[in-house]
């Protein structure tokens, strides 16, 4: 037979020195409509700066920031848990674009330094050449906003994503009104746009103190703050003038459930705990609100750092999985820089937004050096400390989860979106909709998986679904790997960091299709390889030979 | 290296073949290993679109036996649903989802033609774009996740070992024969050895001087927030594959895939290309109906293709106890049948019920080093002769 010619008869391209395959990527890669030299990822203190910085040392840069969001986006707690907890003015899109400007003043000036600023736009995905990636034209960001998306080169991106909230579930937790205290203060402060009249907060660190001061001075009323521990965690100072306006302080308390009409948080009930962590019989308390809010902590937004492949490493004081950095914020990426709450965050950031600044303007000023712009004056290097010394956060949050399983139980969803139980994932239960039962998958547990091999949150993640739902595993990552690295006597540093998988927002495929389809992309398009003999009748002699039939040409040009 | 409990039968790879022969092989009694670098069903195995429909293969009629009887032989659900509906948007598309009908009916399956109102009742988010479609009563899809840890708990159940995290490092061969599996936890002794280790299959059989030609490619997949479910999960068309999951999210490929090079797969963080653009605009065209659904994950995945795309099973002649085992990129759906056919040839020295000859590695003798360049089957921007050189080790 003629080898040669029987592969490429479909392929070859006469006068091409090289032949390519038609149905493959080759010389179709999606190209981005724009270029930029630098873009930055998130408008908050850190983004900004680093921006400004950039475009005051002469190159050109692009600021890009999701907010406002839009509603549905809000409604799937994507991308901070807003917990339904919106007043209708969040649809008014033209309304909150004017408060977010208006409530980032910084943002005038980074226009002022001739960045070019984009609000109301998501970043879903990145993509760069790697080991099998090796076709794209160069690194490349995928943003949308709410009609269309668009790919975006870049020559040096900085992230500046910020962090979101933890949250643990608790009997009732799916009501409206249970919420993060990223999400409160963002639509307190951003939006203006919090629909609470009395919140419950949980958590005494720095993050549930200040949240608590900003909820009474937008006038709404704070009907406690609970601590598992038996001490306020966050700034004394701030405990006292909260206690003193009247807010009490349930030390060494938890939360049994959260009561209410039909999908609504009315009330919550509060139970104080012993030194094991378990209810104190009696102590129940039932404190009237319409939202529980999670000031447990943050965890950094790092999807776009995995996305690009940025080395993560797991630093627990500053919350988790955080990108190694050298002392220019940049990453083991060359070309991509980071700062800010992305790149581990601690109470002390809170209180002084300058932190995030100055790791802004050192990552910009680094990026724009990087590509060649004058040097500008030294800035000292920021601090990335361990917050106060306070240790391990994930200690914090497992000593909430205990108090919460005592509480609550194993029955409370531990991912609301897939309606998995504490109790499913441990038992690593396939989900309920299969109803299925045998005496075999009876016998399975996440004990007989670890005769396996160790812990892995993507497998369970199969198995169980708990993580698989559109709020992309925001509300139940960090539960459900501090639960699993219980069940499994193990600690969450140890278990490997949950896979990131585009787009990092959940976008609409009216949204995400792409309206510049280049005619190549139509016209080759097959589902699978488009190899004529795959998919004829084996058994039909010399068929993976012979010249291709009528028939299996029509399966070549399915188009 | 430590010499570790061997196996009558030690299978290289824990992806949906390898299992699923070791399956076999266990129920009936035959001491098994599986070896499996990574986690079992962690490449394509466990992350493609669950078709089932694969009449055109030797194995395809036990493929459509097997199939519904599978939750119960394992004992674990796959999520396995009957039935296909093909989507035509086009005369040329009708034509190929007919195609793929005719060669149902020639293996005794039946089918119907649907106009566009018959297609809309069975699935309601279609188009008016769409001029019609098929309607198989056989084939099928399942869940390739939730499949490939049931083959693995049954192989356990039945009393086989899956070694996980284990790379193997070097086939031992004495006197013809592979005696033993050298691995990254030890070596293990075996009297047959069955290598199924997906595109790295023909790294192993030229360590025993064979020549596999294999390319592997990276493919893609997205998949949407759920949907109510309709009567079929199992629809497709328009340039894709997939389905609907029990779940009720719409999980779809499709389109270019990339070739690649064996060492480079050695990073697995199975990345993904603005290409789920293309695929969401290509899904809301199918099911127009659903384009207002939201796109919550994509992946790649990569699978490797023999020159002409069909799988190669076969036994070697020296040395003699090795079975080599690719499906060249269709595994999943065929899985319960192929891994069946191999236990038979561990067991019987040949498959029972069905004629492979078809699948024998002879038919690639005169294949030239060079396929991959001639066929253009390559990575553009590296070349396969460089690659392999950086990344032999």
């Amino acid at each position: 037979m003629d080898f040669d010619e029987r592969l490429c008869r479909r392929d070859c391209r006469p006068g091409l020195a090289v032949t390519i395959d038609k149905r493959s990527i080759a010389e179709k890669a999606p190209r981005p409509e724009r270029h930029v030299a630098v873009v930055v990822v998130g408008a908050g203190a850190a983004g900004v700066a680093a921006a400004i910085e950039a475009a005051r040392a002469g190159v050109e840069v692009l600021l890009i920031d999701e907010n406002p969001v839009d509603n549905d986006m809000m409604a799937m707690d994507v991308p901070l848990y807003f917990g339904q907890r919106m007043q209708p003015s969040v649809r008014n899109r033209a309304l909150m674009m004017e408060r977010v400007v208006e409530t980032n003043p910084a943002l005038a000036e980074a226009h002022e330094a001739g960045v070019d600023v984009q609000l109301g736009t998501y970043v879903w995905g990145a993509f760069v050449n790697g080991p099998t990636v090796r076709e794209l034209p160069g690194p490349m960001l995928g943003l949308a906003d709410d009609r269309r998306s668009w790919l975006v080169g870049y020559d040096r991106l900085i992230v500046a994503a910020g962090a979101r909230d933890v949250a643990m579930g608790f009997p009732g937790w799916e009501r409206a009104g249970a919420m993060g205290a990223n999400g409160a203060v963002s639509l307190l402060t951003r939006y203006r746009a919090l629909g609470s009249q009395r919140m419950v907060i949980v958590g005494s660190g720095d993050l549930g103190l200040r949240t608590a001061a900003l909820a009474l001075e937008s006038g709404v009323a704070v009907a406690g703050i609970v601590e598992v521990a038996n001490t306020v965690r966050g700034d004394e100072a701030i405990a006292r003038s909260l206690a003193g306006r009247g807010v009490p302080l349930y030390i060494a308390h938890t939360i049994r459930e959260a009561r209410g009409r039909v999908g609504e948080i009315d009330s919550v009930v509060l139970v104080q705990v012993d030194e094991s962590l378990k209810p104190v019989a009696g102590s129940e308390r039932e404190i009237a609100c319409d939202t529980v809010c999670l000031a447990l902590g943050l965890a950094p937004n790092v999807e776009l750092l995995h996305l690009v492949g940025a080395r993560l490493a797991f630093d627990s004081a500053l919350g988790g999985w955080i990108p190694e950095l050298n002392d220019q914020m940049q990453t083991s990426v060359p070309t991509v820089f980071a700062a800010g709450d992305c790149t581990g965050v601690h109470d002390a950031m809170l209180a002084d937004p300058e932190i995030a600044r100055t790791q802004g303007r050192l990552a910009g000023i680094a990026a724009a050096q990087s590509l060649g712009a004058a040097t500008p004056p030294k800035i000292p290097l920021p601090h990335r400390g361990r917050g106060q010394g306070e240790g391990a956060v994930h200690a914090y949050w497992r000593t909430w989860l205990q108090s919460l399983l005592h509480a609550g139980g194993w029955e409370v969803n531990i991912c609301q979106c897939e309606e998995v139980t504490r109790r499913e994932l441990v038992d690593v239960k396939p989900p309920r909709y299969l109803k299925w039962e045998s005496p075999q998958m009876e016998a399975r547990s996440l004990d007989t998986m670890l005769r396996d091999g160790p812990v892995n949150q993507d497998q369970i993640k199969r198995l169980t679904r708990a993580g698989m739902g559109p709020c992309q595993s925001r509300r139940c990552r960090e539960q459900v790997g501090l639960l699993l690295a219980q069940a499994a006597a193990t600690s969450i540093d140890r278990i490997p960091l949950p896979s990131f998988r585009p787009p990092i927002r959940p976008l609409p495929m009216n949204v995400l299709w792409p309206t510049d389809e280049p005619a190549a992309m139509r016209e080759d398009w097959v589902s699978w390889f488009g190899i004529p003999t795959q998919f004829s009748p084996h058994w039909e002699a010399g068929m993976a030979i012979a010249e291709p039939t009528a028939q299996t040409r029509l399966i070549l040009s399915d188009e | 290296m430590e010499q570790r409990k061997g196996a009558a039968v030690v299978i290289i790879g824990g992806g949906v073949t390898g299992l699923s022969a070791g399956w076999w092989l266990a129920r009936s009694g035959v001491d098994v290993l599986v070896l499996e670098k990574n986690i079992v069903g962690w490449e394509a195995s466990g992350r493609n679109g669950g078709g089932a429909t694969h009449v055109y293969s030797p194995f395809g009629l036990e493929e459509q036996r097997l199939w519904p009887q599978m939750d119960e032989l394992l004992g674990y659900p796959t999520e396995h649903q009957p039935y296909r509906i093909g989507v035509a948007l086009s005369e040329a598309q009708l034509a190929l989802a007919r195609r793929w009908a005719e060669i149902g009916e020639t293996r005794g399956f039946k089918w119907e033609l649907l106009d566009r109102r018959q297609l809309k009742e069975l699935v309601p988010i279609v188009g008016d774009n769409a001029i019609g479609g098929t309607y198989l009563h056989f084939g099928g899809h399942a869940n390739p996740q939730r499949t490939v840890q049931a083959y693995a708990w049954a192989l356990q159940d039945h009393g086989g070992r899956i070694l996980q995290h284990t790379t193997v490092t070097g086939l031992t061969t004495r006197g013809g024969r592979v005696t033993a599996v050298e691995t990254t936890q030890g070596t293990f002794g075996a009297d047959t050895v069955i290598i199924a280790a997906g595109p790295q299959t023909g790294l192993f059989a030229d360590m025993l001087g064979v020549f596999l030609p294999l390319a592997p490619a990276r493919v893609e997949m997205i998949a949407t927030e759920p949907l109510p479910l309709m009567r079929h999960g199992g629809v497709a068309g328009n340039g894709l594959y997939g389905r609907q999951t029990l779940r009720g999210n719409l999980v779809y490929g499709g389109g270019p895939h990339e070739w690649i090079n064996v060492p480079d797969m050695a990073a697995p963080d199975h990345p993904n290309t603005p290409l789920v653009r293309n695929l969401a605009r290509r899904l809301a065209e199918l099911l127009p109906g659903a384009a207002h659904l939201r796109v919550i994950r994509a992946w790649g995945g990569v699978a490797e293709n023999t020159p002409d795309g069909l799988p190669v099973i076969d036994r070697l002649s020296s040395p003699d106890n090795v079975i080599l085992a690719t499906m060249s990129s269709v595994g999943f759906g065929l899985s319960p049948a192929a891994g069946k056919g191999i236990s038979e040839l561990v067991m019987h020295g040949r498959c029972l019920f069905a004629d492979l000859s078809a699948l024998a590695l002879s038919r690639f003798a005169d294949t030239p080093p060079d396929w991959r360049e001639r066929a253009g089957w390559i990575s553009t921007s590296a070349s396969v002769a460089e690659t392999a050189a950086r990344g032999s080790r």
